[in-house]
């Protein structure tokens, strides 16, 4: 068995086989259509998180902002499901409600399907791309990178409330019918929507999983820890971190868009500077260096505000706030580390034959440097 | 040094001889013509920090095949003059090497551009191995579908780069936990597999034992001889054994130049470094405690 555990391709198989039993036969069996499509939810969120854990545990970067890649993508989709559901050339109520009655011309793109989904993948990971880019180029790093996202956040909020005409303003977009020609009140196409979340969530940590053990992988962490280094080797640190800022855009405008079907609602209170926060806070805890970590802490930390706001409504902030400062202050690397610590002791008793090999084993050590560096 | 090396590190079996110069071939092989017989020119050469002038007005030329040593007392300009060429400072005045024009230029173009730099304290990427340091330093003109890869096995130079600098049996090592002076040699390597054509050492044997200094002097000359080599440093003994040319420098302009017979000769060299009451101008002995 130890054997098995030591190789890393016949672990990866045994991973996915196991999440896939979890995911697509396990929970769909045993959860009411609620708390699947609770879970499903949970999942949208845990994709954000991956990309969180690409661009902050490895890349260094913190990012507090990417409610507003995850608002991108959940108002393109939520456009376009508006759009269906007023039929071609419909308006959809709420302009009828607080504008004048016609749709401008920037929604109009969003009444194809093929052009919203490309939109939602290629858009916020453009924006991404050339802001990292940009910001990255001037070297802007550590506490001021926060503080520019999480500034980004805010104005985007601020932005979409503002424009009540064609956002739909502090209530959002919600009242969606259809979803590409399927009924969301039928419960076999809520169960779809999970299935589709599922498959998504596996394929983003799969990519990131690949990302992690290339050579590119290698390099975002010496970009976290030694960027002048890099730099002095011949490389643009830049490009490497505006790199994986763009793939975390990707992942959260992704998580975005299925968010909307499944939840039924987007808006600003999704996409400000809280939820930004809250996106971290599931990494943080689950461990962000590592490749599971932030899509497990992801999901434990909203399932767990979920159940216990359902019990003492009031309680949950200051448990949640608790549980990050308990975790900060004494596993820098997560809860993800508790199984690293106690690895790292057995390696001692017995060498490790191929720990290099595995980036997880060698990268996600809960050292102190690295939440001083970015934090 | 002691303190420097973590306790349970393999560090403790590097004995003397680790150092393979005779890989250094492979490494510094396949020399490109436009390399050839390169060096480097600094003129007029400026740096200020808010009007503190640091370095002022120097003046350097190092040829392929010179090992020259920057020396001088603390503040005297030695690491700016370095971090000005790498484009960490900002200068005025020229620096050219290999008919490249490196002033204004971005660190990383300037690197491309065959210039490498240790710095003072070693940095290398800690929670790396001594592979994936030495594989990531090779690798700055690899293309998208390179990176996005796993490596498979070891490159051809960075295998001949980890026999020269003697961590082939730590490879898989964590750099972090490589003691003071492997790291240095780690550095050392990562500028070979960097295919630098000048070296910029910041103080290489700082904190390593006698035998340990022996070899790198033995090496860096080895490298000197194809490569242009300056090395900043503060050890006299390391470099009467190894220099073979100085250029003393005080307060941000070249004091003096020569071999270090020359420079050691020098009165105003025994003035900055011994002061006034230099009975003993000269000998090995005083200019030792410099």
């Amino acid at each position: 068995m130890s054997g098995l555990w030591r190789n890393p391709t016949a672990r990866l198989w045994v991973g996915v086989a196991i999440a896939a039993v979890v995911l697509f036969v396990v929970a769909p069996g045993t959860l009411s259509v609620f708390r699947l499509n609770l879970l499903a939810k949970f999942l949208c969120l845990a994709m954000v998180a991956v990309g969180i854990g690409l661009a902050w545990g490895r890349g260094g970067m913190l990012t507090l902002g990417q409610g507003v890649f995850f608002g991108l993508g959940g108002y393109m989709m939520a456009m376009h499901l508006k759009l269906a559901d007023a039929g071609p050339g419909g308006v959809p109520d709420f302009m009828s409600l607080y504008g004048d009655g016609t749709v401008p011309g920037w929604w109009e793109p969003f009444r194809s399907p093929v052009f919203t989904i490309v939109a939602i993948v290629v858009l916020p990971t453009l924006i991404a791309a050339l802001l990292g880019l940009a910001v990255f180029t001037r070297r802007v790093r550590g506490a001021y990178f926060a503080i520019l996202s999480q500034a980004l956040a805010a104005a985007f909020a601020i932005l979409l409330i503002g424009q009540q005409k064609v956002t739909g303003g502090t209530n959002g977009l919600n009242g969606f019918q259809g979803f590409f020609g399927f009924a969301l009140s039928d419960p076999a196409n809520k169960q779809m929507l999970y299935f589709i979340a599922a498959g998504t969530l596996l394929v983003m940590v799969l990519l990131v999983r690949l990302l992690y053990r290339s050579r590119y992988g290698e390099l975002l962490v010496a970009v976290r820890d030694q960027e002048n280094r890099v730099r002095f080797l011949g490389y643009n640190p830049a490009l490497v971190k505006a790199a994986a800022f763009a793939v975390a855009a990707c992942f959260a405008s992704i998580g975005g868009a299925l968010f909307v079907p499944i939840v039924g609602i987007i808006s600003p209170a999704d996409v400000g500077v809280v939820p930004s926060i809250v996106f971290l806070v599931g990494v943080a805890i689950g461990g962000r260096a590592t490749l599971l970590g932030p899509v497990l802490g992801a999901i434990a930390v909203s399932w767990a505000e979920s159940s216990l706001s359902e019990s003492f409504p009031s309680f949950w902030t200051y448990f949640q706030g608790g549980l990050f400062i308990v975790v900060v202050a004494f596993l820098p690397g997560g809860l993800a580390s508790l199984g690293q610590v106690w690895r790292k002791r057995r390696a001692v008793e017995a060498p490790p034959d191929d720990e290099a090999d595995d980036p997880a084993a060698v990268v996600a050590e809960p050292e102190p440097s690295t939440s001083g560096r970015s934090a | 040094m002691n303190a420097e090396k973590t306790p349970g590190s393999p560090a403790a079996i590097l004995g003397e001889g680790q150092l393979d110069p005779d890989a250094l071939e492979t490494v510094l092989a396949a020399p490109e013509s436009r390399f050839r017989h390169d060096y480097l020119e600094i003129r007029d050469l400026r740096v200020s920090f808010d009007g503190f002038v640091a370095v002022d007005g120097v003046d350097l030329t190092v040829t392929q095949g010179d090992l020259r040593f920057l020396i001088g007392p603390n503040g005297a300009g030695k690491t700016t003059i370095v971090d000005a060429i790498t484009g960490l400072a900002a200068a005025t005045g020229s620096v050219r090497f290999g008919g490249v024009d490196l002033l204004g230029k971005p660190s990383h173009r300037i690197a491309r551009a065959g210039v490498g730099r240790t710095f003072q304290t070693a940095s290398v990427f800690d929670e790396l191995t001594v592979l994936q340091n030495l594989d990531i330093a090779a690798g700055a003109g690899r293309g998208m579908r390179t990176l996005l890869r796993r490596r498979s096995g070891v490159p051809d130079d960075v295998a001949a780069a980890m026999e020269t600098v003697g961590l082939t049996h730590l490879a898989a090592t964590p750099a972090g936990i490589l003691a003071h002076g492997q790291k240095q040699w780690l550095e050392i390597g990562m500028l070979l597999v960097q295919d630098a054509h000048l070296l910029l050492l910041d103080e290489p044997v700082a904190g390593m034992s006698q035998a340990e200094r022996e070899e790198t002097g033995q090496l860096l000359q080895r490298i000197g001889e194809q490569r242009t080599v300056v090395v900043v440093e503060h050890d006299m003994e390391f470099l009467r054994s190894f220099a073979s040319s100085v250029t003393v420098l005080h307060q941000g302009r070249v004091l003096s130049e020569g071999t270090v017979a020359e420079v050691q000769a020098d009165p105003r060299v025994v003035e900055v470094y011994l002061g006034s009451g230099s009975a003993r101008a000269g000998s090995s002995g005083s200019s030792k405690e410099a």
